[in-house]
């Protein structure tokens, strides 16, 4: 019964390899770099809402 | 209890004589974050290691690292209601959490006939008298829970609570780096949540009983606060006497899930320059339990000369299992294959790296 994370913008960062491999995105007022990784609780919150439809993340630079 | 009793309570309470509390940061000595936020709402509250507030409703808290504790702890944590709400919805409710990871979890041989007991123990203070809910639920099921109701008595007291949880024999906890379950301390709740009343001994999946039996408002009034610390969970019907460990162990574990670089003078990590905007940095840290989420404020890198530009982003960071290897980015300044440190420059620099549950 978690609510969900306030996320108010989400866009890809690429590595070194021009591989999408971060989210910059700002949740609760506060940036920060998520990596792709579904066991990080702020990708996975980002990948939920995403899937709901609630969410895009903008391409990378 | 005597000193006879706590060692037969110990040897007959089914667990380990060390390692036996499955809570980290239980007596809230460790907060990496700092020791206060104010204005704090929203779903994902973090200040102290290890623990979560939940805010859903249309409250606003403090929250603290207190040094108001019982006998035999240094702290607690302090959450004082600055905005009111003192009429909750139905699906309203905020709540403290602490997760554990299912490896560390499969000693209790849940989905087996052998499932083992847990026993909870925990120091508690309110000004508000009343009933109280606390639960665990397991967190790979779908809504399985467990969810027992206990009594302040006194306000604005220090009072132990003890309150045992039956294994499950059917609900399996996977043996990954996953939340398996979680313990929540309810502040308060609407009443989709509470009028089930508590499931005691058995484990429910009905919405209404997760924090059933809660009958108390945390957020009603500026005036509240509610204080825990000595939050120990485990296995066995027995509550042993806290298990304290040094300051030193307590904090090892909880940079598996959270690691703040503070400011410094001296350089935070020594890195590669790659190109014009781009440098790679790995920073020394434990095994942490998953790639975490980085944030960043007043850093720059450069050579320890001249005007080193700030970074802007971190565009990829990997756990190796002993370090956290990053590329950062800046706008431009940097010269390839130069090496480079990075630095704080201001009191506000941070660096921090999340994988809690």
């Amino acid at each position: 019964m978690n609510q969900k994370m306030n996320i108010t913008s989400a866009k890809y960062l690429k590595d070194l390899e021009d591989e999408n491999s971060i989210v910059k995105t700002v949740i609760d007022g506060e940036t920060l770099f998520v990596p792709l990784d579904l066991e990080n609780r702020h990708y996975a919150e980002i990948k939920r809402q995403v899937d709901a439809g609630e969410l895009t993340i903008e391409d990378a630079d | 209890m005597s000193k006879a009793a706590e060692l037969a309570a110990l040897i007959g309470s089914q667990s380990s004589l060390s390692n036996r509390n499955l809570v980290i940061n239980g007596d809230m000595a460790v907060a990496q974050r700092g020791t206060s936020a104010t204005s704090q709402s929203g779903t994902d509250i973090r200040l102290l290691d290890m623990w979560q507030l939940v805010e859903g409703a249309d409250a606003v808290f403090t929250i603290a690292q207190s040094s108001t504790a019982p006998d035999g702890f240094n702290n607690s944590l302090k959450i004082d209601t600055t905005t009111a709400d003192s009429s909750l919805s139905t699906t309203q409710f905020a709540s403290v959490k602490t997760r554990f990871e299912g490896l560390n979890l499969q000693q209790l041989q849940f989905g087996t006939s052998s499932a083992k007991p847990l026993t909870l123990s925990f120091w508690v203070r309110s000004n508000v008298t009343g009933t109280y809910s606390v639960m665990i639920a397991l967190s790979d099921a779908t809504n399985i829970y467990q969810s027992h109701t206990y009594a302040i008595s006194s306000a604005d007291t220090w009072e132990k609570k003890t309150i045992t949880f039956i294994g499950d024999t059917t609900t399996a906890i996977p043996d990954d780096n996953t939340s398996g379950f979680l313990l929540d301390f309810c502040l308060g709740s609407g009443t989709a949540y509470t009028s089930g009343g508590a499931t005691g001994s058995a484990w429910s999946s009905s919405a209404t009983s997760y924090f059933g039996g809660h009958a108390v408002n945390i957020m009603a009034s500026t005036s509240n606060e509610f204080l825990l610390t000595g939050v120990q969970l485990e296995i066995g019907e027995v509550a042993t006497p806290f298990e304290h460990e040094s300051y030193a162990d307590n904090l090892k574990k909880c940079k598996r899930y959270f690691i703040k670089y503070i400011n410094s003078s001296g350089a935070y990590a020594v890195g590669a320059i790659e190109g014009t905007t781009t440098a790679i940095f790995s920073f020394p840290a434990p095994d942490m339990r998953a790639a975490p989420t980085a944030a960043i404020d007043d850093l720059t890198i450069g050579g320890g000369i001249g005007s080193p530009p700030d970074v802007t982003a971190i565009s990829s960071v990997t756990n190796t299992g002993h370090s956290l290897d990053c590329t950062l980015t800046v706008a431009s300044g940097l010269t390839a294959t130069n090496a480079a440190r990075i630095r704080a420059t201001g009191s506000d620099s941070l660096l921090t790296f999340d994988a809690e549950l």
